[in-house]
């Protein structure tokens, strides 16, 4: 049926994606040949879309040694920090997650229900709204320039509670009551039963989680004052913006396409585990 | 072994609704027990009380000696099979069968001596490291199997273990499972809606609707003598004929322009009373209680015909064997031998000859 149509509407989808494709992958292009030019040129304005001879150069520099008048920090160690805050986010969200929606979806007590909208509610306060009152908290604890400051206040989820609830939701009564018979307890149950089955929502979750925590800009901000604790979101930020020195393009752009390596990484591993999910139906 | 023993067993869901309203039975030690009844009997209810998932409202389930009310699932005892068969989706065959075994820390080599002998007596022994999901609905039907029998259990639940299967499947795996059974010797209570399974597989048939128990007996017994209408019309396939009649000076009931001698009874005379024919009890040119009916349709099934025609202004089907009538129109001769006729009191529902 869709062989047969006229040769203009099977080529009107690939021009839409091409256009969409262009206007996703440009910039990117762009950053990219700004990471291999040296200073000058960019400053110059004389900026080509042709790669430059600097890529090598320009990547040492900003992994190992860093802007000395902005962040005064490698990129590597920036690194480091954005990838400890996101694993953290991400792991902490979704163990936290899973075991309060199986609570609440195979535990009945007083209130669950109740337990459960107070989860929900707490989709409409993300960290910009409660910002002031958790920077409190944190600040008092003494978190402030430390990983725990900056991953803990971002941990608590409605969102993979919400999603683990309907997944769990799904999986049928009759593998709890199997495993009843079977002489397998709630932890048992858990273990043997309920993770393994989960395990395509938890990398759904992981991939969106850790790009979230990878991509936070004002929470880091506020809680790191120190160069060792920055992460690279806000290094990006620091190298642009200079006071008294100039703006090294070329080293902004590197640290953009290494900023970017991680969550593509991420993308590309959890989708394999994606397709496995997908392939197997295993309900 | 052991047998299972309700005793006033009632359940009230939250809300006031009365699933199952005082059932009392006892299924001796190795009888295979079928609970029957239409969709919303309480059959279901009942079984899953008997598992332990469900908790009793009143009364006393007891398995062996022991009442097991406030014992849990996997103390008691027992196995059960599930309709959708409820196998654990990531684990292989093996592993499915084990797992019961795994959690009441049998030895390794044990388990797998169970386990292989279990696939061994229901030939699944080449699937053992498949998923259930490379599996066919038989295939899934005789894990499940396995996994009830390695634990060796003092009684099998069956909760409606067929319905997922086609029907050539159904009849092979009814067959199985009953054989199996007696193998084991384990008792067996099984729940159905299908009255060729609750026929052809019980030792003692407990028809249930409402939430009450309308009679407990042998299959043939109830087939024979059913209690109320509602076992008459819901065991037998086609169902019961039933036809208002008026019980006679004479002892005779009397539909429309026929009259049907009963055996001996004591029913005052001139109520009305249902009478109940089996359609295969009435038989071409039967000298007894004798009568005409007019042939309105016929339905040809292969080895029997069904004759549709009316009597007293009631329906009622006729099944003879085949190529016994050629066409609808005609009148038929048909009589009925008196110690077949079934006699219901149409206020109560019950049997009254």
């Amino acid at each position: 049926m869709v062989e047969n149509r006229h040769w203009f509407f099977r080529l009107l989808p690939h021009v839409v994606l091409s256009i969409g494709v262009f206007i996703v992958a440009f910039p990117v292009y762009v950053a990219f040949v700004g990471s291999t030019l040296d200073a000058a040129t960019i400053a110059n304005g004389q900026m080509t879309l042709i790669p430059g001879g600097h890529f090598f150069e320009n990547y040492y520099r900003t992994l190992f040694v860093g802007t000395a008048k902005t962040t005064r920090q490698p990129v590597v160690s920036m690194m480091f920090n954005s990838f400890v805050m996101a694993m953290t986010i991400a792991i902490g969200k979704i163990m936290i997650s899973i075991i309060s929606a199986y609570a609440v979806v195979y535990y009945r007590f007083p209130f669950r229900m109740a337990a459960f909208w107070l989860i929900f509610v707490t989709l409409m306060l993300p960290v910009e709204v409660r910002i002031y009152p958790t920077y409190k908290i944190v600040a008092d604890l003494g978190l402030l320039d430390t990983y725990a400051g900056l991953a803990v206040p971002l941990i608590a989820s409605a969102t993979g509670t919400l999603l683990f609830r309907q997944f769990f939701m799904t999986i049928p009564d009759e593998l709890m009551e199997a495993s009843q018979i079977d002489g397998a307890g709630p932890v048992r149950f858990f273990i043997d039963t309920v993770l393994p089955l989960s395990i395509t929502t938890i990398a759904a979750l992981f991939v969106i989680q850790f790009i979230y925590g990878w991509n936070q800009y004002l929470w880091p901000l506020l809680i790191t004052t120190r160069d060792n604790m920055q992460t690279i979101v806000i290094g990006i930020k620091k190298m642009i913006v200079t006071q008294d020195a100039l703006t090294e393009w070329q080293l902004a752009m590197t640290t953009a396409m290494l900023a970017m390596l991680p969550p593509v990484a991420v993308v590309i591993l959890m989708q394999k585990l994606f397709v496995r999910g997908l392939v197997e139906t295993e309900k | 072994m052991a047998g299972v023993t309700l005793k006033a067993v009632r359940k009230t869901y939250q809300g006031g609704v009365d699933a199952v309203k005082g059932v009392s039975f006892d299924v001796p030690d190795g009888a295979f027990c079928v609970l029957v009844g239409p969709s919303g009997c309480g059959k279901s209810t009942l079984l899953r009380m008997v598992a332990g998932l469900e908790r009793i409202t009143s009364g006393d389930i007891a398995i062996g000696q022991r009442v097991v009310n406030e014992i849990e699932p996997a103390d008691r005892d027992i196995a059960m099979v599930f309709q959708n068969y409820a196998l654990y989706p990531h684990m292989n065959v093996y592993d499915n069968i084990a797992y019961g075994l795994k959690n009441r820390k049998t030895p390794k080599d044990e388990i797998d001596r169970r386990v292989r002998d279990a696939a061994k007596i229901l030939a699944i022994e080449p699937l053992l490291d498949r998923k259930p999901r490379q599996l066919s609905g038989g295939q899934r039907q005789r894990v499940a199997m396995g996994r009830a029998i390695v634990r060796k259990p003092q009684v099998f639940l069956f909760d409606e273990p067929l319905s997922n299967l086609d029907a050539k499947l159904r009849v092979q795996m009814r067959v199985e499972i009953k054989k199996l059974q007696k193998t084991f010797g384990v008792t067996a209570i099984y729940v159905t809606h299908d009255q060729v399974e609750a026929m052809t597989m019980s030792d003692i048939l407990v028809v249930m609707n409402a939430g009450e128990v309308e009679q407990i007996g042998t299959p043939t017994e109830i087939y024979r003598h059913p209690a109320t209408r509602f076992v008459a019309t819901f065991i037998g396939s086609p169902p019961m004929n039933l036809v208002p009649g008026t019980m006679q000076a004479d002892g005779s009931v009397k539909v429309g322009a026929a009259h049907f001698h009963l055996p001996p009874h004591d029913f005052l005379p001139g109520r009305s009373v249902e009478l109940g024919l089996r359609p295969e009890d009435i038989v071409i040119g039967g000298a007894d209680n004798a009568f005409d009916m007019k042939i309105e349709f016929i339905e040809e099934l292969g080895a029997t015909q069904l004759v549709y025609g009316l009597l007293g202004g009631a329906q009622l089907i006729v099944q003879v064997p085949s190529g016994s009538i050629g066409n609808a129109g005609g009148t038929l001769s048909l009589g009925i031998a008196a110690d077949r006729l079934h006699v219901f009191d149409p206020a109560t529902g019950r049997r009254a000859v």
